[in-house]
């Protein structure tokens, strides 16, 4: 039986009835037509799918979408604020943090997550909140360069403010 | 003047992906689409008694239920392979059919049994579950060797001892055995350079769209090479028109091999579609990734090598049980023969070499090529021997390696290395990189460190790989002789449109690689024009001519070179333009920044003037055709050969025998390098991949047949918080033979890690007189041994 | 990928939840961070009728002191108790188990309830709980009760949990004076769940063990409270000798798992040296 769900993604508010075994992840690419986000498996490790919800990074292949009801959804595409990239989108593209491209953006939400905790993450602290999150091409090298990269730019930002 | 060359120029292709705009297979949806489900064996080997679709087509929003027996009765041929490897006594391999779906037997867990088409993917996989299957499961054999012995039960009733062919290369083994009867000393080893499974994060997809009105066919799909997949499909499966086909590979995530291959389930949806007519969507899931996705290496393997009293190699003898799998994959045959035998040599002057090769069927799935392919199997044999025999002889493993080295060679003034076993390597300097990378770890300095650890109780370890690969895949006449059933040839158009704006077709195709902006740097260099004026299209055959797709490392040695032959026409073309426009004589024009100029004058037009003149050619040389677009085909004249020096330490949990890889450095020697950055990232992510092998990764079939860890919550992927940051350099020696000077990237850092890692572990260990551990290098594999 | 069909609720309260669960009986399943529960229906090897949703009840998310005791609400999720200062001031092993369970994703969704629940045989927090003398509350449609974290898992995924109970709170009593505890786990490499967790709180007085609990997980079908180590360390100084020796007494007689990652016997073993790792670090 359908339920009707109400979620604000990416600043802007949609309705849909959707069977409850519907997954987030599918919700957003099949029903909002979202693809920037992924899937790479099917058993909630990969991180290719990771969005925010209601500001905390999860696994959107591994929430139905009606228990998104009411929550504040950011995904990939919502990152760039009117054309201007988000600090890690640029990170990753000055640091070279991306081949293939298909881990990228569950890459960039799960960093979101972390910069929001820890706005000056060590290499290390990196790496381990990194850990939900495969990358088959980088050998992650670039993509923790790509992080700091973005630390450091928002620091600097935030002093200007 | 160079702009845009051996800079680190900022991918052009980022853009989309980091803003969630690439646009991969699964993400295409067409008007009318229908979703595909395969109902897959859950058994290794098993006899298919009756299937039985009623339930599953009576359900609301099933479009149509196919099995192996509608496949049987449309007459269409199986998937083929692309290489033919014949017995040594002249018999032709045993080549098995391989149906898109299976109507007899099941040949390894996730053989294809039936397929699903529904309105939704939800229905189609909820109708899956009602398409019964009775089985009579039988007897399986997953292991290589075991699958030779005599009862062993066999995957093809014609293919006796599940043999698939034998060769061997190199010297004859009688003067190999004389060789290594006269050796001071032989180090041997026996190991299982084990089986792994590819897992680029985008799981395969594919949509089959048959147009009755216009009677074509377009497969979107996720593959390293759309045109070979076209080829296959349309000459060898379907038999339909070529020309009535469109291949589109558009954004792939990665593929590391896995998705070369022309596989079941491409020419399933486009069948499936024909009959239908309509769009005809199959997207992996991981599970069904982890079974039918073609796995890699799954070699069993005894090595010897004869050293004489001063360390200098005499011989070496190779046997090798390699698995192929269930079927034959494209490339599946030349893996562990041609790509495997002929790196032998390795960076050493061995005057005898022998390697002799069983190719076997197992139940289990097909095995390709893996990121190196053949060449990461040879590298782990020779540089483990190495470390082994170095520890053995009490000898350092570093002045070892130094000893045998071949002396450097440039490949212009000095001629090309010949090895015993069928290759000329191009150039080379291999003192070069390990110096650098001894350098660069402190080696001494770590000895000291290494001695005072021991004593305090704490197990590091230092190991080296020093390899050579064989890339830039291939000349055509070359690999023909050894059983290519295609050329390795590339193609590359480029038109320049009226505005001087030039747009460049690529029959490579880039998953990851950037090619998009390593090409156009040198198409924006060459031409001297901005990069922004360059596009670089590639991955679908309807744009692009023709194309033999990425793998072997050969995209900027044979796709970049067949664009630079293009290159040199556009200019030697517009030289005629630009002469007629000056009034003077091509021989008096320069082209340099974009324009031709009369030698000593400042008399010059542009680029974008001459483009314009060949597409309005109002004022025109007499008898030049107007236009300025040039396609090209580069067939290579050799192989390209990077090589390098990887070096790694580790520390070793005596409590656990859990390794640490603290360090990982890397010289690497790739030739030319047009963008470094890019470069460096092939390396690492290559890296990454070997020392996955090494530490974490390995499937697991139990002895039914059963692929016992097919997911991520059971096989091991290298995660961010498994690896250090990597300390890489570069030395550079030119490719003598292409018009870049480069010798390819993209398997190196796969090539050289893995032995690496395995014997700084080995190093750690020697306190406790253990030699060899299979790989992975599990925390209990490591624990049993140093407490055996 | 695809789970089965099923109807779904959510529920406005736990007594909606109880009603709900009564309603729906066999075929219904309490839905809290969904991270063991999802996996397993998109994989379709729990395919469920119904869902009830408790997953959003403020009235289950809470960590708060109450007296003497750490109440944990079974809706907090592992990331929640992470960053609880209150927790981490009871005992550290709270948020130190915390932390290492699977990845911020996970810890961001997964709840402490849902995870005891589940009673996974590798899972961290039934070693935490048994080590630190939890108790769990549980409220039905005939009322509340409380269970002790030591008899709540009585198997193979199996609690002393009823059909139509749910888990609301996790109660823990305030340690003595003197006490530290640590959660030391080894990884399984891929799934990251444990091969071995132990879960150690010691209670010192002049470098003499007062007290001691310990507990295992990862090593049989069910975490375990290892009352051999307990004994051996019990009233004894707290040396580096005698802690290892305590330590070997870890997984006595246990009939440990085995699969392609660890065979049982060096699970058996792993047990012994993160038995003696978390004594030695909640000794310090
Ligand atoms: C990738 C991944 C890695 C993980 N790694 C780890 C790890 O390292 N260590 C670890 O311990 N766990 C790990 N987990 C499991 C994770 O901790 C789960 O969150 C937890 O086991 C279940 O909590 P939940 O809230 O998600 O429960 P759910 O999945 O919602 O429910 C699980 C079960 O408990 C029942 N249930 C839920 N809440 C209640 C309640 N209040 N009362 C009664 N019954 C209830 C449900 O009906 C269901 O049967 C991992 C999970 C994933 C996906
Ligand atoms: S798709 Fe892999 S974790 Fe969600
Ligand atoms: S960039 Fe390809 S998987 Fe990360």
């Amino acid at each position: 039986m359908a339920k009707k769900i109400q979620v604000t993604v990416n600043g802007k508010a949609y309705s849909h009835d959707v069977d409850p075994r519907t997954l987030l992840v599918q919700y957003l690419r099949d029903v909002l037509g979202l693809t920037g986000t992924h899937v790479g498996c099917d058993t909630s490790n990969c991180g290719a799918c990771t969005i925010l919800v209601d500001g905390q990074a999860v696994k959107s292949c591994t929430l139905l979408a009606v228990q998104a009801d009411g929550s504040e959804v950011k995904t990939i595409e919502g990152m760039a604020d009117n054309g201007t990239l988000h600090p890690l989108q640029e990170g990753f593209r000055e640091e070279h943090g991306l081949q293939c491209g298909f881990c990228t953006p569950g890459m960039i939400m799960a960093s979101a997550d972390l910069l929001e905790r820890n706005p000056n993450p060590t290499e290390h602290e990196i790496r381990e909140a990194l850990e939900g999150n495969f990358c088959r091409c980088t050998g992650y090298h670039n993509i923790v360069k790509s992080v700091q990269y973005a630390a450091k730019k928002i620091s600097k930002q935030e002093k200007v403010a | 003047m160079t702009n845009y060359i051996g800079k680190a120029v900022k991918r052009v292709e980022d853009k989309r992906f980091i803003t969630g705009k690439g646009r991969y297979t699964d993400d295409i949806v067409l008007p009318g689409m229908t979703h595909a489900y395969i109902v897959r064996s859950p058994y290794a080997h098993a006899r298919i008694l009756s299937v039985d679709t009623s339930a599953a087509e009576a359900m609301e929003g099933v479009v149509k239920v196919f099995t192996g027996k509608d496949i049987a009765e449309s007459g269409i041929n199986g998937i083929p392979t692309g290489w033919q490897v014949n017995f040594k006594n002249g018999d032709t391999m045993k080549e098995p059919p391989h149906p898109l779906l299976v109507s007899d037997k099941a040949r390894y867990m996730g053989d294809a049994v039936a397929v699903v088409i529904a309105e939704s993917r939800e229905i189609a996989r909820d109708a899956g579950d009602r398409v019964e299957v009775e089985y009579e499961e039988l007897p399986a054999v997953a292991d290589a060797k075991k699958a030779t012995e005599a009862g062993a039960p066999l995957v093809h009733d014609d293919a006796p001892n599940n043999l698939c062919f034998d060769w061997e290369l190199g010297n004859p083994k009688a003067e190999v055995n004389e060789a290594m009867s006269k050796a001071h000393h032989i180090t041997t080893l026996e190991f299982v350079n084990q089986r792994v499974i590819p897992n680029a994060i985008e799981p395969r997809s594919a949509i089959g769209h048959f147009e009755e009105s216009s009677d074509k066919y377009t497969l979107y799909t996720t593959s390293q090479n759309p045109h070979l997949t076209r080829l296959l499909m349309c000459a060898f499966v379907l038999g339909i028109p070529e020309h009535k086909v469109r291949v589109v590979a558009p954004d792939v995530g990665g593929g590391f091999g896995s998705k070369i291959f022309h596989y079941a389930e491409e020419a399933l949806v486009i069948w499936c579609s024909q009959r239908l007519k309509r769009p005809v969507k199959w997207t992996a899931d991981r599970s069904e990734a982890f079974m039918t996705d073609a796995h890699g290496r799954d070699h069993v393997s005894k090595a010897e090598m004869g050293f004489d009293q001063n360390g200098k190699i005499v011989g070496l003898r190779v046997k090798t049980y390699a698995n192929l799998g269930a079927y034959l994959s494209t490339f599946a045959p030349c893996v562990p023969t041609w790509l495997h035998g002929t790196l032998l040599q390795g960076l050493y002057t061995t005057p005898k070499i022998n390697v002799d090769v069983t190719g076997v069927f197992t139940h289990t799935v097909m095995v390709d090529a893996y990121r190196g392919a053949g060449r990461p199997e040879a590298t782990y044999l020779l540089e483990r021997l190495m470390d082994t025999a170095a520890l053995e002889m009490k000898m350092d493993p570093v002045e070892l390696r130094r000893k045998n080295f071949i002396p450097a060679f440039d490949g212009v003034t000095q001629p090309g290395y010949q090895t015993q076993v069928a290759l000329q390597y191009d150039s080379g300097n291999y003192h070069g990189v390990l110096d650098r990378a001894l350098e660069m770890v402190g080696y001494e300095k770590f000895r000291k460190e290494q001695e005072q650890a021991r004593k305090d109780g704490k197990l590091l370890g230092i190991g080296f790989s020093t390899y050579i690969e064989a890339c830039g895949i291939a000349p055509s006449a070359v690999v023909g002789a050894l059983g290519a059933r295609a050329g390795l040839y590339e193609v590359g158009q480029v038109r320049v449109q009226p505005t001087g704006k030039v747009s460049v077709y690529t029959g490579s195709h880039s998953h990851g690689q950037g090619h998009e902006t390593t090409f156009a740097q040198v198409v924006a260099d060459r031409l001297g024009i901005p990069m922004d004026d360059v596009e670089i299209i590639h991955g679908d055959s309807e744009s692009v001519a023709f194309g033999m797709g990425t793998y072997g490392s050969r995209s900027l040695a044979v796709g970049g070179s067949a664009i630079v032959k293009s290159l040199d026409k556009i200019i030697e073309k517009g030289a005629k333009i630009a002469a007629h426009k000056l009034e003077a004589s091509e021989e008096d024009l320069e082209f340099a920044e974009g324009k031709w100029t009369v030698k000593g004058t400042d008399k010059s037009v542009g680029f974008g003037d001459v483009a314009l003149t060949a597409y309005v050619p109002h004022n025109y040389p007499a008898g030049l055709e107007p236009g300025l677009d040039f396609s090209s085909f580069y067939d290579p004249a050799n192989f390209t050969y990077p090589f390098g020096a990887h070096v790694a330490i580790v520390e070793v949990d005596q409590e656990t025998g859990k390794v640490r890889l603290k360090r990982f450095i890397a010289v690497d020697d790739v030739g030319n390098v047009i963008n470094p950055m890019i470069v460096d990232g092939q390396i690492h992510g290559g890296l990454a991949q070997g020392i996955g092998q090494a530490l974490l990764e390995g499937a697991v079939y139990d002895e039914n047949g059963q692929l016992i860890n097919g997911s991520y919550m059971d096989y091991t992927m290298p995660r961010a918080d498994d690896l250090p940051s990597f300390e890489i350099d570069r030395q550079v020696t030119p490719c003598p033979h292409n018009p870049l000077g480069v010798k390819g990237a993209g398997e190196a850092g796969t090539i050289g890690s893995t032995p690496a890692v395995v014997n700084a572990v080995m190093d750690a260990l020697s306190p406790f007189g253990i030699k060899n551990l299979e790989m992975p290098l599990t925390p209990e594999r490591v624990w049993r041994a140093m407490n055996s | 990928m695809i789970p089965n069909s099923f109807d779904y609720h959510r529920a406005t309260s736990v007594d909606e939840a109880i009603r709900l669960m009564a309603q729906h009986g066999m075929d219904a399943k309490l839905l809290a961070g969904g991270h063991s529960l999802l996996p397993a229906m998109k994989l379709r090897l729990n395919q469920p009728g119904v869902l009830v949703d408790i997953g959003r009840l403020a009235e289950l998310r809470y960590i708060k002191k109450e007296g003497d005791s750490l109440v944990i609400g079974a809706g907090a999720t592992h990331d929640d108790i992470a960053n609880s200062e209150v927790a981490r001031n009871t005992l550290s092993m709270l948020s130190e188990a915390a932390n290492l369970i699977g990845d911020v994703q996970v810890r961001n969704k997964g709840t402490l309830g849902g995870s005891l629940a589940h009673a996974d045989p590798a899972a961290d927090w039934p070693a935490v709980m048994i080590a630190a003398h939890a108790h769990i509350e549980l409220r039905g449609p005939n009322g509340s009760r409380t269970v002790a974290a030591d008899d709540f898992f009585t198997g193979f995924y199996m609690t002393a949990l009823a059909e139509d109970e749910i888990i609301t709170a996790i109660r823990i009593p305030a340690p003595p004076k003197g006490t530290h505890s640590s959660y030391q786990k080894f990884m399984q490499p891929a799934s990251r769940f444990a091969i071995v967790g132990c879960a150690a709180s010691v209670t010192k007085d002049g470098g003499v063990c007062q007290k001691v609990s310990v507990a295992l997980t990862g090593l049989s079908d069910t975490a375990f409270r290892a009352s051999n180590v307990e004994a051996a360390l019990t009233g004894k100084k707290l040396t580096k000798e005698n802690i290892a020796a305590a330590a070997q007494a870890a997984g006595e007689g246990v009939m440990a798992m085995g699969d392609h990652f660890a065979s049982e016997e060096y699970r058996l073993h792993l047990a012994k040296v993160f038995a003696k790792r978390a004594l030695m670090a909640a000794a310090e």
